[in-house]
């Protein structure tokens, strides 16, 4: 028989720290340096308070690995990091969530308005009488009435797909085929971290993040070609602005994703890090990259097809 | 799942001494302490605001400010009094409670607990700080209604503010939810554990669900303000009707995440002072998760005047009205569980009392607003502002006082001075009733709201909501003499402190061992 207290499992208090208050004091910085940036006050701000912040996280991050190492960590403990990081990835759900709800909003209601469509459309028959609603825009409702003098013009081409014969060098295409591919190799990467197949791990993690890389430049490849010969931009409309905000905001979460996964392989080939029972900062890299992967599906079919 | 504490040199010395001791902490009572000041120190800048607010409309005319200042002081004081005041405490009362009513011994993530509280000075300072800046304090209303708020000078810091609030109750709602689920007492189901903490669980759902959204709300406003998109420009071919449905999705929620942990505090306290059990414990957290579920598809009733169809319209208010259902069957347990019970009536019970009967009146011309061709005449008028300072005054407020008085004695170990507390409340009470009643009359009577002059015809109610709101301002005073003549001194708590009381918390002493439970305790299943 156990004695009372083995059945229960031990619990890790972490000692008083300072990591939690001078991460604070960073995201301040950051945070005052960001708006200082925008409102042309200058960027020092912003980038020390960046620089901060990223110095920060990963004195934290080390902290943490070092006291898994140390065997601090209970099965209690990282159920508490499985929920967290789970509950978290529901909460950059919801960020997409908003910026999708717009982009149906605007297609489905705004647009048509504007162009006069039902009973809400009264006002934009007398405002924007030339206005026709279509999807994409290519001529914006102030367009409509001032021509070339207008602030906010439609764009040259969209982004959609002109005809199959261009499927070839259509850039969301690959990028659709990078990143579900990438979501298979992180996949094998975990069958073959729970095999206990360092190098086999190693392998398929090292695809991944070079897929993560690939698709970032494609990406910005394609913003490239927006920006330099398809007249769609930020200012563009509608369009412009929520082509680019949503494949900016995946985008970025790419990019996250990629140093994200690239730590886990600097961990494994450089510290041995893991082992076939415990990788919970794998685990979570790799659900990270599962949740950036689907987002990606939706704008595909979203943005650049439907 | 269960837990030791594995570090025993660290239970032996206790708290350390000095400012480090608040600065680098990692305990659940400390962390709760700290958001509870804050709480407070915002409650008197919130406060400060409102008495600036109540004296230049103390009669017709403009007298002590523009009306620029004045549409700054009611947009500071909305965003504080939300984001500062009422959704801290109640994150400081989650980190008192809900390991010591679950029976863990602290919260699952300490660091990321004293994170999410520091975060929030950050926050706040980057606020406020556009006082002293070239165009001042946001002041387009705490709704920040585009194409108002993008032509706002400043509006990057209010922004980047905002996110950071986000940001910190993200990740304080994860870590209550981790905590909930898994460190709980052995034994202990989800349906035994205490309402507070059932309340706390749904806010946290909520605030995950909604914190996300109002961060995307901000980030298009800064996008369309400072880099030409349009979102809310109709002439790019948006709408600013958008701005107000990704807003109030965000926003209804958020209201919900203000009285949720209320209803909570209500059930404990009203149950303990009625010697009875709560009537109906199950069907108390169905209605708030269905209150829960509901909120998320209510968001337009607040813009019903705004030119939406017709069958949207229908949708929101039938949804609206819906909400009643529930909301009755929790008063309508309150008012079972007080029923043949052998009452006694301290402080605390007094503020829950108060709260069961002004959060009705408060939920009953809620209903009014919800009829449609109703809420076109009330829509923007002061009967808005009676309405929902009647559900988050005596609602929120009064519950967090009352939740403050009922636990003071287990977090100090000194009992409050009753008489004192006593005096406080009817001071408050009387304060809250003369404020905000009248203004349902200038409301009804047509007086717009966030106009820092009006006609005449509203002078005599005004004057009177005036000195209603001088008499509460200044009982607050009051409430923090007594909360600190109870941190030092006061009658010595015994551990159950209140003969009615049920729950872990009550089994340990008072004060509370800065680490509670060091061994999980016995919960009968």
């Amino acid at each position: 028989m156990e004695s009372k207290t083995d059945n229960f499992q031990k619990y890790y208090v972490p000692e008083k720290s300072a990591i939690p208050i001078i991460f604070a004091v960073s995201v301040f910085f950051a945070g005052f340096g960001a708006a200082n940036a925008i409102t042309g006050n200058g960027s020092t701000m912003l980038l020390l308070g960046m620089l901060a912040v990223v110095i920060t996280m990963s004195f934290w991050f080390s902290v943490v690995m070092k006291e898994s190492k140390a065997g601090l960590d209970t099965p209690q403990l990282n159920n508490s990091y499985v929920f967290g990081m789970g509950w978290f990835i529901f909460s950059e759900v919801m960020f997409f969530f908003a910026f999708f709800g717009a982009l149906f909003y605007i297609r489905q209601f705004a647009v048509p308005w504007l162009g006069g469509e039902g009973e809400k459309g009264l006002a934009g028959e007398l405002l924007w009488p030339e206005f026709e609603a279509t999807w994409p825009p290519m001529i914006t409702p102030e367009q409509s009435i001032m021509g070339n003098q207008a602030v906010t013009k439609g764009p040259d081409e969209s982004m959609y797909l002109h005809g199959i014969s261009g499927i070839i060098k259509w850039l969301p295409l690959w990028n659709t085929i990078v990143l579900l591919t990438s979501s298979g190799t992180v996949h094998f990467a975990h069958i073959a971290l729970k095999e206990n197949n360092r190098k086999r791990f190693n392998f398929w993690l090292g695809i991944t993040v070079c897929l993560a890389f690939i698709f970032v430049i494609l990406q910005a490849a394609e913003y490239y070609e927006a920006y330099a010969h398809l007249g769609l931009t930020l200012n563009s409309g509608v369009y412009g602005t929520t082509f680019f905000m949503l494949t900016g905001f995946h985008g970025m979460h790419v990019l996250i994703g990629g140093i994200f996964l690239l730590t886990q392989l600097f961990r494994s080939t450089g510290f041995k890090h893991f082992t076939e029972k415990e990788h919970f900062g794998f685990e979570a890299a790799s659900w990270y990259w599962h949740f950036v992967d689907v987002v990606w599906v939706c704008l595909f079919l979203f943005v650049y097809i439907i | 799942m269960s837990a030791v504490i594995e570090n025993h040199e660290h239970d032996h010395h206790g708290p350390q001494k000095g400012i480090l001791r608040w600065l680098f902490t990692t305990n659940h009572k400390d962390i709760g302490t700290l958001y509870l000041w804050f709480s407070f120190l915002m409650f008197l800048t919130g406060g400060a605001m409102a008495m600036g607010i109540r004296a230049e409309l103390f009669e017709p005319g403009l007298q002590l400010m523009d009306p620029i200042r004045y549409n700054q002081l009611v947009t500071m004081h909305g965003l504080i009094m939300i984001f500062g005041a009422v959704m801290p405490a109640f994150v400081g009362l989650a980190n008192w409670l809900i390991p010591m009513q679950i029976g863990a011994p602290d919260m699952a993530l300490p660091r990321m607990n004293n994170l999410s509280f520091w975060l929030l000075p950050s926050a706040f300072i980057i606020l406020l700080s556009t006082a002293f800046m070239e165009g001042g304090m946001p002041g387009f209303g705490w709704t920040f209604y585009a194409p108002l708020s993008t032509n706002y000078p400043n509006i990057a810091y209010f922004v980047f503010a905002v996110h950071i609030m986000g940001i910190s109750s993200i990740m304080g709602s994860i870590n209550v939810i981790v905590t909930i689920m898994n460190m709980r007492a052995p034994g202990m189901t989800l349906m035994q554990m205490p309402l507070f903490v059932w309340s706390w669980l749904i806010t946290a759902y909520l605030l995950i669900a909604v914190m996300p959204v109002l961060a995307g709300a901000v980030t298009m406003l800064l996008m369309d303000a400072y880099f030409g998109t349009s979102f809310f420009d109709a002439a790019g071919g948006g709408d600013p009707v958008l701005f107000q449905h990704v807003f109030w999705f965000f926003g209804h929620p958020e209201v919900y995440i203000m009285i949720l942990p209320a209803f909570g505090i209500t059930s404990h306290i009203i149950s303990t002072f009625s010697r009875k059990p709560l009537f109906g414990h199950s069907s108390m957290v169905y209605a708030m998760v269905s209150i829960a579920v509901l909120s998320f598809v209510v968001w337009a009733h607040h813009m019903f005047t705004v030119g939406m169809p017709l069958a949207a319209e229908l949708f929101f208010m039938w949804a609206t009205m819906i909400i009643a259902i529930p909301t009755g069957v929790k008063v309508f347990n309150w008012v079972a569980t007080i029923f043949k019970g052998s009452i006694t009536y301290e402080t605390p019970m007094l503020f829950a009392i108060a709260f069961v009967v002004l959060f009705t009146i408060g939920g009953l011309s809620g209903l009014m607003l919800a009829i449609t061709p109703a809420d076109f005449q009330y829509h923007d008028t002061y009967f808005v502002v009676a309405h929902f300072h009647y559900v988050l005054v005596p609602g929120a407020i009064f519950s967090i006082m009352a939740a403050v008085y009922y636990w003071l004695p287990k977090w100090t170990g000194n009992m409050y001075d009753e008489k004192m507390g006593k005096l406080h409340f009817w001071l408050s009470f009387i304060g809250v009733n003369v404020t905000f009643f009248p203004q349902h009359f200038v409301g009804l009577a047509g007086m717009p709201r966030r106009y820092a002059d009006y006609a005449l015809q509203f002078a005599e109610w005004n004057a009177v909501s005036s000195i209603g709101a001088f008499l509460f301002g200044l009982s607050q005073l009051l409430f923090l003499y007594i909360v600190i003549k109870a941190v030092f001194a006061g009658k010595k708590a015994t551990a159950q402190v209140w003969d009615g009381a049920e729950g872990l918390e009550w089994t340990v002493d008072s004060p509370a061992p800065y680490h509670t439970f060091e061994t999980p305790p016995k919960v009968n299943g």
